[in-house]
């Protein structure tokens, strides 16, 4: 007899292996907390050289976005990301390496049509978003922040 | 219906084509599978000394032809057809391999199940006495899969359990016609199967995608040649993994069929559980590598008479599935005997 497709969805989850939460979750909570206790040290680091609390948060993000994307072109990011999941995706890191690996990845198609033009083929989605919601909430706050 | 055809669709061959030889070519990972010491040649570096993946992938399917037709002491160049297929969009890999061999060529897209499609349209071509001598080829690479259906290799994402992993391989069969003494394979029997699709839209499941087309094309194959599970000594799936086989089983245990005994999944056999592939290997290189270096020797030599290959594909291009289509999964099937050599 065949099987509806109602019926063969049904027999999908139950044979689908599904993705096991609690490793991944503990794993995302270890790696990301330690990517940002990094983060962190860091910023302690530019300040003791003598930066502002301003200028010394900038150059911790250039110094965790560097450091990412060297560990991309190392294939180290992607390993350590296996495991990490959202632990690595979600900092400044995860971006840099969003933006790193396509650029990589696609440089045999040349650095106008491959590189440049797939660097933000993961990341432009959140930068278009991210823009534009920073643009909805400028306006609303010059319309009725007060300014 | 002329006499080639028996039941509702499957073709039986009246002068059933021989595999006269054939060769696996594999990467890194094949290497370190179940299946590593079988192949004929193996390419630790990924790019196979090419200076892109794609170059890489031509490579293999170069070196796949270059060694089966070496093995029956022909050039490339005395072969009547190439039937060739692979991943890339437009199938590139096929067609730039084929590039300079002067051989006339025909470009297959079958996703996964593509080896089979060539080696039933090869079949029927040799059966019918429209070519002499026939190359069934075809190859996947991980990363060039990798790049066109996922995201680039470095990007830090993750797999879920029921994700497949693209074989770095190809496959290459050279198939003569009948009265070939030299041929220890036959093909006695093929069957082009529909498209099905249950709507599964996970493309990270294609194993579930393709088990209905599996279960399809043979059902069909055993009830037009009035055969069961049993009369095979192996019913190999093209690449279901994991959770393909799963569903595969059940499918046949609704209809009363037990083809546990003697089924197994090209996908979990060229991988093993160690080598962290999630639900086993996929891609075109997969059923075609198994085949060559692992079932096809063994119908050489006798310890296996009579298989079925039925490799399965998931038809879905990145855009069909970023639309929300669901997968229309496909599968052929080619029966294969020891053939005596004579």
């Amino acid at each position: 007899m065949d099987v509806t497709p109602q019926e063969y969805t049904s027999m999908v989850q139950k044979q689908s292996d599904p993705s096991p939460m609690l490793r991944d979750m503990a794993w995302a909570f270890v790696v990301g907390g330690a990517i940002c206790t990094l983060g962190q040290a860091v910023l302690e680091f530019w300040k003791f050289t003598g930066l502002g609390q301003k200028d010394a948060a900038i150059a911790t993000s250039i110094t965790l976005i560097a450091l990412a994307a060297l560990l991309t072109g190392l294939h180290v990011y992607e390993k350590l990301a296996k495991h990490a999941g959202a632990g690595t995706l979600v900092p400044i890191t995860g971006f840099s390496n969003s933006v790193a690996s396509p650029a990589l990845e696609f440089k045999s198609e040349g650095l106008v049509l491959g590189t440049a033009a797939k660097m933000f083929i993961i990341a432009g989605p959140v930068l278009v978003y991210g823009i534009g919601a920073s643009i909805v909430y400028g306006i609303l706050l010059v319309l009725f922040g007060g300014y | 219906m002329n006499g080639k055809r028996v039941g509702e669709s499957t073709i039986r061959l009246e002068r059933p084509p021989r595999v006269r030889a054939w060769a696996a070519v594999g990467g890194k990972k094949e290497k370190e599978g179940p299946l590593g010491a079988k192949f004929d040649k193996l390419f630790p570096d990924t790019m196979c000394g090419e200076k892109t993946w794609e170059q890489a992938e031509v490579h293999l399917q170069k070196a796949a032809v270059r060694t089966a037709a070496n093995k029956c002491h022909l050039p490339v160049s005395a072969l009547d057809l190439m039937i060739a297929g692979d991943l890339l969009g437009q199938c590139v890999a096929s067609s730039y391999a084929a590039r300079g061999t002067q051989v006339p060529y025909l470009g297959l897209y079958g996703a996964c199940s593509t080896m089979a499609e060539s080696l039933a349209l090869s079949a029927c071509l040799l059966d019918g006495g429209y070519a002499q001598r026939v190359c069934a080829v075809a190859s996947s690479h991980f990363c060039t899969a990798e790049r066109q259906y996922r995201f680039p290799l470095a990007y830090g994402g993750q797999r879920t359990p029921t994700a497949q992993w693209t074989a770095t391989a190809a496959g290459a069969c050279i198939l003569t016609q009948a009265a070939d003494d030299c041929a220890p394979v036959r093909i006695t029997h093929v069957c082009f199967g529909k498209i099905c699709d249950l709507g599964v839209t996970d493309a990270n499941n294609m194993g579930a995608a393709m088990a209905p087309a599996a279960h399809s094309t043979l059902r069909a194959l055993l009830r037009d040649t009035d055969t069961k599970p049993s009369d095979y000594d192996g019913i190999f799936t093209g690449d279901l993994g994991e959770v393909g086989t799963r569903l595969l089983h059940e499918l046949f245990r609704r209809d009363g069929i037990d083809i546990s005994g003697v089924h197994e999944d090209c996908g979990r056999l060229l991988f093993s559980k160690q080598q962290d592939v999630h639900a086993g290997g996929s891609g075109c290189g997969c059923a075609a590598s198994v085949l060559c270096a692992h079932l096809l020797p063994q119908l050489a030599d006798g310890s296996l008479h009579r298989i079925v290959l039925a490799a399965t594909g998931a038809l879905m291009s990145p855009t069909s599935v970023q639309q929300g289509e669901s997968i229309p999964g496909i599968c052929h099937a080619v029966v294969f005997e020891s053939g005596e050599k004579r």
